[in-house]
């Protein structure tokens, strides 16, 4: 998210059929925009999933975006998210390096950040942070001097606060 | 399949009650969407479908020998007519031909529904001998495409298609069916109703909107209609000629919009952009409000974005909310069909007070009309096509290929009635002209249908003569041959120095090709020839007529705003 010079959030209602995950990303790339982070997943509904992508594209082209979405045929809804206020989350995993001499070091940035170890072997820790992404950039940087061995992140899912429907 | 169409045909196997198979439920489910006419090319994968069309007495198979034929000459015949116009290609090598077709047909908002054979489902994907993946191929260039696999969803994704085709900002969508879906049997059902929850087309403008565009266009001092295809579309004619009436509004047409008001009608100016008339691009470029509708504002109309039109409020209507603010921001922006949305308006506009306006654009009229000079014993392509226009009073209807016969077209070809000039627009695609003239000769066998086209375009898809042979068409087609791809050559002597790289063509004698293909050839070389020949293809009946025209080779399509330019850098003479 760090090198992001706009990043633009869309959030889209897709029905649960194949190739609606190609068709939303194909269009995005027709595009010539670079994709920063998609995830789908079920709603509440299981006929229908959520995407939540953040593109790398300027404000005033991301509404386009949306109305462009809304044209294919299984996207239910398709929202611009950037004037709204809205609630952004992400998930990561991320396996460090440890020694005897850090183990604890690491617990105390983690505990900071409200992270948990969800795996832990004599050489390696793997924790889980979840939060905005510049919280999870920060955590992220933080541990980069222990050296980080693989990291999975989910890519950003949001919803719009409050009773307003996303 | 050699056998003749007339021959006896032997009875189908006997199926249980109301079962059948894929193909045979498919051909039912066309027949139930009322086609007619379908162009295509059979294969390995679509084999079942064919035998199935076998029995299909009512359903009119136009074997074509390409399948990109297929493609154009079901836009054809969708804007021939205004119905759905249906193609079929067999998997891999069949459907990919069909590419160009369909992405005219995405490009040009034709409603065209493809029927593509796929290789049985339990190789897919395994990369079988004719294996394509087509819905991935053609996921861009159709408003929307399925890959069924059963044949009882046989009903429900013919029914979706049709409808997504025609309805809303209409377009392509390709059915692709796995040979042993075409075989499996069930029980379809005809009667279902496709769900399509995503799909919502919004017809009626805002009422609030309405009445702002109306009030604007009262108050202007120099209004203009910037009209395109989305009038066709929608069958929106009558109303914008009543807003013309009522008002005395000027009415520019795109490329697309040819057709859509009367262009011999005082307040029609013709065609604007690139190759449009100087008096349409510089009304419109004084304008001070523009009621675009269903236009999409192209680059070949517009030239350079931010110098199109900079004095002007844009009230832009459109079927499809992605067009409007996508290349030019709008002021008062209508989402709506063109036809419901202008019945609304026109009542509520008042007669604005453009007389000053009028004179401005009539002085413009006098002082720039089209207008062509004719080298000693060199036939003038523009003289052509004026006195094609002339002999058959803009009547006939026109399908061009691409270049610059396409841009003299639609310069001197002055449309009296919608749907009679049928060009790729979007796409420009070479290749384009003769098949959807063959393919809108099916749809209006009781009109006059006429090809002109280029001696390069001709040469993309001229081996379907056979079709229009083998069917007895009345259809001329004539090429203005200048011996060269004449745009490539005219962009190359305008902004290439002169260097005429691959420009210059070597041709066959096309009158000769004409008639080995059973065709009737007719060879013209000097201007006095031109209007006897023109009169004998017009009145050729039950049989093409290939007219070999040949012209100028340095004549030069003009006015000319350079691409990327705006209407002052525009080249009104060579």
């Amino acid at each position: 998210m760090t090198d992001l010079q706009h990043a633009a959030t869309i959030s889209v209602l897709v029905q649960n059929a194949p190739g609606v995950l190609v068709r939303v990303a194909g269009l995005i790339r027709r595009r010539g925009v670079n994709i920063h982070s998609l995830s789908v997943g079920p709603t509440e509904d299981p006929s229908i999933s959520r995407m939540t992508i953040v593109v790398d594209t300027a404000p005033e082209r991301t509404e386009q975006f949306a109305k462009q979405l809304r044209k294919l045929v299984e996207v239910l809804r398709a929202t611009s998210l950037d004037s709204t206020p809205a609630v952004d989350r992400e998930l990561a995993l991320i396996k460090v390096n440890v020694t005897p001499g850090t183990r604890l070091e690491i617990m105390e940035i983690a505990n900071v950040f409200r992270a948990s170890v969800v795996d832990l072997t004599d050489k390696t820790m793997t924790l889980e942070v979840t939060g905005r992404g510049e919280k999870v950039d920060a955590f992220v940087t933080l541990l980069t001097k222990y050296g980080i061995r693989e990291m999975a992140r989910t890519g950003q899912v949001t919803l719009v606060r409050g009773s307003q429907n996303t | 399949m050699a056998r003749q169409i007339t021959a006896s045909k032997p009875p189908a196997p006997a199926v249980r009650s109301r079962q059948m198979n894929g193909a045979q439920t498919l051909v039912e489910s066309l027949r139930r969407e009322g086609v007619e006419v379908l162009f295509g090319h059979p294969g390995g994968a679509s084999l079942p479908i064919y035998d199935a069309l076998y029995d299909a007495q009512d359903i009119h198979h136009i074997l074509v020998r390409h399948e990109q034929v297929a493609a154009h000459a079901a836009v054809g015949y969708a804007r021939a007519s205004g119905r759905v116009g249906v193609c079929t290609a067999t998997s891999g090598p069949g459907a990919t031909n069909l590419i160009t077709g369909l992405t005219d047909a995405m490009m040009d908002s034709v409603p065209v529904v493809a029927i593509t054979g796929q290789v049985p489902r339990p190789v897919i994907g395994n990369d079988a001998f004719q294996e394509a993946d087509v819905t991935g191929i053609t996921m861009p260039i159709t408003k929307y495409n399925t890959l069924v696999m059963r044949a009882v969803d046989i009903p429900n994704a013919v029914r979706a298609a049709f409808h997504l085709a025609g309805t809303g900002r209409p377009g392509p969508v390709l059915v692709d069916i796995p040979r042993d879906v075409s075989q499996e049997l069930c029980e379809p059902d005809f009667d279902e109703e496709p769900a399509l929850p995503g799909y919502r087309p919004v017809l009626d403008g805002n009422p609030s909107q309405i009445a702002e565009a109306a009030e604007a266009l009262s108050a202007a001092e120099r209004p203009i209609v910037y009209a395109g295809g989305g009038i066709l579309s929608s069958g929106a004619t009558p109303e914008l000629t009543a807003l013309a009436d009522r008002t005395g509004i000027p009415v520019a047409l795109t490329l697309m919009g040819k057709g859509a008001m009367d262009e011999t009608h005082p307040r029609c100016l013709g065609m604007l952009g690139m190759h449009g008339s100087a008096f349409a691009n510089w009304a419109i470029n004084r304008a001070d409000v523009i009621l675009a509708v269903g236009v999409r504002f192209d680059d070949r109309v517009t030239g350079r974005l931010k110098d199109f039109a900079p004095h002007a409020r844009f009230i832009h209507i459109d079927i499809d909310p992605a067009e409007i603010g996508k290349n030019k921001p709008a002021h008062i922006p209508i989402v709506g069909d063109a036809k419901r949305v202008l019945a609304a308006v026109v009542p509520l506009v008042r007669a604005p007070k453009i007389e000053a306006w009028w004179k401005q654009i009539e002085e413009w009229r006098e002082k720039y009309p089209f207008r062509y000079r004719q080298r000693d014993g060199r036939i003038s392509h523009q003289y052509v096509c004026d006195l094609l226009n002339r002999l058959t009073g803009g009547q006939a209807i026109v399908a061009t290929d691409v270049g610059q016969h396409q841009m003299w077209m639609a310069q001197w070809y002055k449309c009296r009635e919608p749907r009679t000039f049928i060009s790729s627009g979007g796409l420009g695609a070479m290749g384009f002209g003769f098949p959807a003239a063959l393919g809108a000769k099916f749809a209006r066998p009781d009109k006059q249908v006429l090809a002109l086209v280029g001696d390069g375009g001709f040469q993309m898809t001229m081996q379907d003569l056979i079709t229009a042979v083998e069917h007895r068409l009345s259809l001329p087609i004539f090429i203005l041959n200048n011996g060269a791809l004449g745009m490539v050559r005219q962009w190359q002597s305008f902004f290439y120095r002169g260097r005429f790289s691959s420009s210059i063509l070597r041709n066959p004698d096309f009158a000769k090709l004409g008639d080995a293909y059973g065709a009737r050839g007719i060879r013209v070389e000097r201007p006095e020839e031109v209007e006897g020949a023109l009169r004998t293809a017009l009145a050729t009946e039950g049989v093409p007529c290939v007219v070999d025209i040949l012209c100028d080779p340095e004549e030069n399509c003009l006015p000319m705003i350079p691409s990327g330019q705006s209407v002052a850098e525009m080249i009104l003479d060579d």
